[in-house]
């Protein structure tokens, strides 16, 4: 036994004991967390409000109202407590039809102190996996690092603590943001005009789906479908419902690409649109694009390009080069802003000179110096065949200035390196591991952003599930898992390039390693991940009995 | 560059190992023409940090900061308070940059604090289930008209004339687009709102009945009758919350028995940001769950039998059924969502109700301070924080002047409803916790000088 001079302890010994059960349920540092609605109640708040509350010459007085006494200077801050719910002052006119509306019975909603409360939020989000922990090879998602300069500049005063209704003149700075941004990505992309106010990627593409519509319909020409590869997102046949088109699907070539043969026959005066990803899901460049855009516009239609891969490209590709009419851009995928656990994004959309007078309001122009807003008001004189708005105010200007950090920080020489190390970085991956894993599109040539793979070749009863619960376990998110899904159990893998050889070579040892096991019919790899905060999930059971709220259990059985 | 750590050692190796001769060799499917030999003309090139946060921060510095001026902008977007805790666990990376959580037993936190929000959602609107969160309340506004749509089978929608003159305009453009018919009328300078109109307007083809409360112009009006003779032609009244914090202090619209309730969630935990990244709130009765739109987050159990959530009833949703899905959306707002749930957790109930009721005193206060300025008269017959002035003169170029004199002093329903005469007059003032006596008195001198 080795023990310091305070007769501790300093080796360990003992028997290891994995399986020990705590009091707590936690392992160190891995702490389980209750919901707020089991450690919170009603009477406990983590904010100090400021009371008393506004008070002028003692008129109309909230303060006498609530007896808050007369120490202390309105609108400071003091220790008083807060007025009793029935004491709320109204002036006789203001209380007409009000009384009837206050709330009478408690909402349910669970106060914690501040420590509780930050010490609740920390305990979840180290249940979380992050870009900051390590690689996120989601394929299509573009998991790069996110600069913290980008958190910097939204937070300045200026762009954060602004009105979108302010008068114009005080708001000159915030215009000029967008219009840097909006600058960029149409230089970027080789495209005239850019759309800034779609509040995400599927919002985006309604955007340039309405803009074509629009551009159909005033010239006389009503078409009902929309064209789009069986490899396209979901998110690309929803939005052409959504704008109130049929869909049709486009089959793909043995390697992977549209087939443009099949397209070209398809074509006719009833298709409005063909959506095409490029780079497409399967990770290649649609070599054809030009030629489809060709056959497209001969037909009187529309190429809609999904932008979500733009990464692969930016710098180095124009889609305004290859006939490209309209485009979103996804800013929390290429230009780096967070994902944020499932949002916000940002979908700018670039449009060819056919389609730019139909964009949407509001958007930002230049003239001399001076930035003005184009709305529905001025819209007339210049802009008469714009769509309409999409949103309320004008877009995602906490992403806007985020990309502008991005933006500027790589400039055209660094963005032109972000596409090269992303595509060099997929390529490696693809040739490090394609011996070992089916890469069904290995032979069409170098793939872009992102490598693909099939569970072909597992042992009976292992999938591409099976591989992504193993990678867990080894400290990796998962690649994209069953889609596209052209191709069985695919594997989509965008390592982008923000990550290091070494990182790419400990992900390859990994994959291989689990690869490997589900090759070989490991059970153990069945039932992974074995050391995440959370084993398997139930999904069917969470789909069949859906408990979307939570429900005091007391409560809810008595309901019973 | 910083933020790329390939070397160019690390570089050509990873080419050999591809069987490349150059990176160039990697885009050999791009089209030649399209193959741009160099950096794109016309844009800088990389810059250090420190050059980045000064060009911005000079572009920043050209506008006028809400928090530095008297100021009185609402009309959907509103000026709290946000407690320093909420940016600071947002800005948890493992927050921050974690994705959508597809993979649940590593994004526990992501999605327990989705189950958490949904439940103060639904509580807070008085509904059965929330969804994770739309884009805004404009677009979960017509989300909600077109799920009325799918659940009546009818297709006419009567739209308040109190709803957010944005709101309506994004409802123009959507159904211009879908075939849906939509009622609207232009907001009047009354102490009243339109709920008598609309209940005489319902009829057996109405789908839904949308009405904002508190609507434009700060007025509150009882929703139940509205809600009980739209349930009796079989239409569903859905209510908009662009200010949720008046729901500390008034009845829900659930309560009141809206079908539908949709909000802009900004109030609570999320700045002005000039518009964007907002937070749309999404809430319902649970038999139209089906039928909602969005990402939903149940609670389930692990193989080990322990709690757990994970995002479910997909197959509503584009990734499962594309072109049949409930809506097109994808990615939301889960930061926001994030950040509106931790600042109601430090509210909680007694918190909100004590914002509430600031807000709502220290609105009344104002109101009656604005309302003895000569040529300044009070519109509303009720309001919680937000109440419309009908001035002597046009408020819009109004706004202007005052703005000249570092007054920001409200929203001009000119700006709001440019070439409409009747409104021309109108001013809407929002009052906060963040409003000071001193901001009331500086905003009336400067009314009383202006309009003298």
């Amino acid at each position: 036994m080795s023990m310091n001079r305070q007769g501790r302890v300093s080796r360990p010994e003992g028997e290891t004991a994995a399986n020990t059960e705590t009091f707590t349920g936690n392992r160190a540092l891995m702490l389980e967390e209750p919901l707020i609605f089991e450690i919170g109640n009603e009477h406990t708040t983590g904010v100090d409000l400021p009371y008393p509350p506004l008070d002028f010459e003692g008129k109309g007085t909230a303060r006498e109202a609530s007896g808050g006494g007369a120490a202390g200077v309105a609108g400071g801050l003091t220790p008083a407590a807060p007025p009793p719910p029935s004491a709320v002052p109204l002036p006789e006119q203001a209380r007409g039809g009000f009384e009837g509306l206050l709330r009478t019975r408690p909402i349910g909603l669970p106060g914690l102190s501040e420590p509780e409360a930050t010490r609740h939020y920390t305990r979840l989000s180290r249940q979380n996996y992050a870009i900051d922990l390590g690689l996120f090879p989601l394929g299509s998602c573009t998991m790069k690092h996110n600069p913290r300069l980008n958190e910097k500049v939204a937070r300045l005063p200026g762009f954060a603590d602004v009105h979108p209704l302010q008068p114009q003149e005080t708001v000159q700075g915030a215009y000029a943001l967008i219009y840097l941004v909006a600058d960029w990505l149409c230089k970027l992309t080789g495209m005239p005009a850019v759309a800034m106010s779609p509040k995400a990627g599927a919002h985006g593409e309604l955007c340039g789906l309405l803009a074509i519509r629009s551009a159909l319909e005033a010239r006389g020409d009503m078409r009902s479908v929309v064209l789009v590869p069986e490899s396209a997102h979901g998110t690309n046949p929803a939005t052409a419902a959504f704008a109130g088109y049929a869909v049709e699907n486009i089959p793909a070539t043995p390697e992977g690409r549209v087939d443009f043969e099949a397209l070209k026959r398809r074509l006719g005066p009833d298709v409005a649109a063909v959506m095409i990803t490029n780079p497409n899901t399967c990770g290649l460049f649609e070599r054809d694009m030009k030629r489809i855009a060709d056959a497209v516009h001969a037909a009187g239609a529309f190429v809609y390009c999904d932008g979500a891969n733009f990464n692969a490209i930016v710098g180095r590709v124009r889609p305004g080069d290859l006939g490209v009419d309209a485009m979103h851009i996804n800013l929390h995928k290429t230009f780096s802003t967070p994902h944020g656990g499932g949002g916000p994004g940002s979908g700018p959309v670039v449009f060819s000179a056919a389609l730019a007078p139909f964009a949407p309001l509001p958007f930002v122009e230049k003239q001399g110096d001076h930035y003005h807003l184009v709305e529905e008001e001025t819209a007339e004189e210049h802009h008469a065949h714009s769509f309409g708005r999409m949103v309320a105010f004008h877009g995602q200007m906490g992403m806007f200035t985020r990309a502008a950090a991005y933006m500027l920080s790589h400039g055209a020489d660094g963005l032109r390196q972000v596409s090269e190390d992303a595509v060099l970085n997929a390529n490696y991956i693809l040739r490090s591991l394609d011996d070992l894993l089916d890469a069904p599109f290995g032979d069409s040539g170098p793939c872009m952003h992102e490598a693909l793979f099939s569970d072909d070749g597992m042992a009976e009863g292992f999938t591409t599930l099976d591989i992504a619960k193993g990678l867990i376990d080894e400290g990796f998110h998962p690649m994209t898992m069953y889609f596209p899904l052209v191709v069985h159990g695919a594997m989509l893998v965008e390592p982008t390039e923000t990550e290091s050889k070494a990182n790419l070579d400990q992900f390859i040892g990994a994959l291989r390693s689990v690869a490997a096991r589900a090759k070989n019919g490991d059970p153990s790899l069945k039932a992974a991940p074995h050391f995440a905060p959370r084993r398997r999930l139930d999904e069917t059971l969470a789909a069949r009995k859906p408990v979307l709220v939570w429900k005091d259990p007391e409560v809810a059985q008595a309901a019973e | 560059m910083r933020y790329l750590p390939l070397t160019p050692v690390d570089r050509s190796a990873m080419l050999q190992a591809v069987g490349a001769s150059s990176v160039d060799d990697l885009f050999v499917d791009v089209p030649a023409e399209a193959r741009l030999s160099g950096p794109i003309a016309g844009l800088p090139n990389h810059a250090s940090e420190l050059s980045v946060e000064r060009q911005l921060a000079a572009l920043a510095r050209q506008n006028t900061v809400a928090g530095e001026v008297p100021f009185f902008l609402g009309c959907g977007a509103y000026r709290h308070h946000v407690p320093a805790t909420v940016d600071h666990i947002i800005q948890r990376g493992e927050f921050l940059t974690a994705y959508t959580p597809y993979q649940p037993e590593i994004a526990q936190g992501t999605l327990q604090m989705l189950f958490e929000f949904q439940t103060q959602v639904a509580r807070l609107l008085g509904c059965d289930v929330a969804n994770a969160s739309m884009y805004d309340g404009s677009t979960a506004c017509w989300e909600a008209i077109t799920m009325a749509r799918r659940i009546t089978r009818r297709a006419k929608a009567l739209i308040s004339a109190g709803l957010h003159p944005h709101y309506v305009s994004v409802a123009k453009t959507m159904a211009r687009f879908t075939g849906d018919e939509l009622h609207t009328a232009l907001p009047e300078l009354e102490a009243a709102t339109d709920i008598d109109t609309l209940i005489g307007q319902i009829d057996g083809d109405t789908s839904c009945v949308v009405v904002q409360y508190p609507d434009i112009l700060g007025r509150v009006a009882d929703l139940s009758e509205l809600a009980a003779r739209a349930h009796e032609k079989g239409a569903l009244l859905v209510a908009v919350v662009t200010e949720p914090v008046a729901l500390g202090l008034l009845k829900s619209p659930g309560e009141m028995g809206a079908d539908i309730v949709v909000g802009e969630g900004q109030s609570i935990g999320v700045g002005l940001q000039f518009g964007g990244p907002y937070v749309g709130l999404f809430a319902c009765k649970e038999k139209f769950v089906r039928q909602m739109p969005g990402r939903l987050c149940g609670e389930t159990v692990d193989a080990e039998g322990k709690r757990g959530f994970v995002l479910t009833l997909s197959t509503r949703e584009q990734h499962i059924r594309r072109e049949k899905a409930t809506s097109n959306i994808c990615t939301n707002s889960g930061l926001c969502a994030l950040a509106f749930s931790i600042h109601m957790t430090l509210l909680g109930e007694k918190g909100l109700r004590g914002l509430a009721e600031l807000n709502h005193a220290g609105a009344v206060a104002a109101a009656e301070r604005l309302a003895r300025v000569p040529g300044v008269e009070l519109v509303n017959g009720s309001f919680f924080n937000e109440f419309t002035l009908k001035l002597s003169k046009e408020a819009r170029p109004l706004v202007r002047r005052l703005a000249d004199r570092g007054i920001l002093a409200g929203v001009s329903l000119g700006r709001l409803y440019p070439g409409v005469d009747a409104l021309e007059h109108g001013l809407v003032v929002a009052v906060t916790e963040t409003t000071t006596p001193e901001d009331v008195e500086a905003l009336a001198a400067a009314l009383q000088e202006d309009l003298a």
